[in-house]
């Protein structure tokens, strides 16, 4: 059986059961209950028609759910008069439903959650193993997100910007469990951008192809972080960097920069270098003063630091970050790596103990501590 | 969202604000009400998205390490003036470390004698996350 399949039917599914009139949060728990029992039974017993079998155990599962209520006969009545959707609706519900799932007023873990079961056709489990919680506590998560949104109609038009912040949370936060969460972003970001005609969809996407295509680099396999210059390219996947680097040309064709387009053009110019020597620094710096004018962020101000430093020497690189704001997170590693790099050894190695100190995540803090020590190595001969 | 571990301590904890006996000194009623009101915060947590899991811990302890190639552990203890003991702990999964003080506040506020909150000390630590594939 292919699961991926038939994920990508659940959010048209989901759309028909709404389209017949049964409110979303229902609709979308049938749903789950269709996927369950199709994860359960098509190995064995795969179906001729794997929509259709879903749609009518989705509708079976609402109706039981709603049995008592009286508006059953009149629903199926209308049901029996309805057409069947086509594709063209399939792809306008399963957007309609991302827009839902990345409303405003959803916290963005709760619209994380929310996109992975209803649009990503995953399981409560799947997600609640993905992001190390309960089954229990992720059910509730869903549901409370699927009653802060019972008042949105599902037509209403939705922002873009904020399914795309969604996606872009998925791909980042890492992944445990059975389901790879980075892929997963992938996908759902290849449909959002095949139903819209959006640069910042595709800049998005082209982002996200270009850094998993350095996945396999970014780590050793016991779980060390590898910096960038210190990768080994020849792992890098060609093929998803030629993709990735083709759609954001297209989407920077259209001359309406936005953030995603530009980070994505960052990491295209490192997938670009065959060696860190060789990587157009000065080209880099362009686009984070491009991406500063557009986010405004000291994030930013501390990433482009780094970028002076290598295009212009450690002195302009720490002139640069005097200009950011010290409280940013990683501030410290920045400068640490700059002081090394314009001979300060000594203030270097106990900036990078500080870096550590203030890691959020153990590779990183693994690095860190890993760079003071070496550091220190040296200072004592 | 982020973990944070809320950690009880039997000791080593700052002063209490409030002198309370030891829970064997409270009447059934009121050790009952404790356990059971413990018991709805961990609900209410799961109901907001937020519950990991909790435990507790018996105040015994052993010190071990290694005893060198080939030899058994050493063990020592338990110490009765261990000076930090701890209870048990509750992980959350919290959209803030603001949020997360938030609810070790109100855990804080668990019931004791004559049902008044008994104002206990948690500590609150957060866990280390996963990297993030895009920082560069």
């Amino acid at each position: 059986m292919n699961e991926t399949l038939l994920r990508e039917l659940i959010p048209a599914v989901t759309g028909v059961l709404v389209r017949r009139g049964a409110d979303f949060a229902r609709a979308e728990d049938a749903v789950q209950e269709a996927l369950l029992r199709a994860l359960d039974t098509w190995p064995s017993d795969p179906p001729t028609d794997p929509k259709g079998w879903l749609i009518t155990v989705a509708w079976r599962k609402f109706l039981d759910a709603t049995r008592s209520e009286s508006s059953r006969v009149a629903r199926e009545a209308r049901v029996a008069a309805e057409p069947p959707p086509g594709p063209t609706e399939d792809a306008a519900d399963t957007l309609q439903l991302c827009f839902l799932c990345a409303h405003p007023s959803l916290t963005p873990a709760s619209a994380v959650a929310l996109t992975l079961r209803a649009v990503g056709g995953l399981t409560t489990r799947q997600i609640a193993e993905a992001y190390l919680v309960p089954e229990a506590t992720m059910a509730q998560r869903i549901s409370r997100a699927k009653r802060t949104v019972s008042d949105v109609g599902f037509d209403e038009v939705g922002d873009v910007a904020m399914v795309l912040q969604v996606l872009y949370l998925i791909f980042n936060e890492g992944y445990s469990g059975e389901v790879d969460l980075a892929q997963e972003a992938i996908r759902l970001t290849r449909q959002v951008s095949a139903m819209t005609d959006h640069e910042e969809v595709t800049g998005l996407l082209a982002l996200m192809l270009l850094h998993h295509a350095r996945r396999s680099a970014r780590t050793t396999p016991a779980g060390a972080l590898v910096p960038l210059a210190e990768q080994d390219r020849s792992q890098w996947d060609t093929e998803l960097i030629a993709e990735g680097v083709a759609i954001l040309q297209a989407a920077l064709a259209r001359d309406r920069l936005g953030e995603f387009q530009v980070q994505a053009a960052i990491a295209a110019l490192h997938a670009d270098a065959p060696t860190v020597g060789e990587t157009d620094w000065v080209q880099i710096v362009e686009w984070y003063d491009e991406l500063d004018r557009l986010a405004d962020s000291p994030v930013v101000r501390l990433n482009r630091a780094v970028a002076v430093g290598e295009a212009d020497g450690a002195q302009a690189g720490l002139a640069a970050l005097e200009q950011v704001d010290r409280t940013v997170p990683r501030h410290s590693a920045v400068e640490a790596y700059l002081r090394e790099r314009a001979g300060d050894l000594a203030l270097a190695a106990r900036l990078y103990g500080d870096a550590a100190r203030a890691a959020t995540n153990l590779a990183e803090r693994d690095h860190l501590t890993r760079q003071a020590a070496r550091l220190n190595g040296v200072l004592r001969g | 969202m982020a973990k944070y571990l809320v950690l009880k301590h039997y000791r080593g904890n700052p002063a209490p604000v409030v002198d309370i006996d030891p829970m064997d000194r409270w009447t059934p009623a009121e050790v009952d009400a404790h356990v059971q009101w413990m018991h709805d915060f961990a609900t209410r947590l799961e109901e907001t998205g937020e519950f990991v899991s909790h435990q507790a811990l018996s105040p015994e302890g052993t010190f071990v390490r290694f005893g060198g190639e080939g030899k058994p552990p050493v063990t020592d203890g338990p110490f009765a003036e261990t000076k930090d003991l701890i209870a048990g702990w509750m992980i959350i999964d919290v959209e803030s470390y603001e949020r997360a003080v938030e609810v070790a506040g109100a855990y804080s506020a668990a019931p004791g004698p004559g049902g008044e909150p008994i104002f206990e000390w948690l500590e609150v630590r957060p866990f280390y996350g996963s990297p993030c594939t895009i920082v560069e």
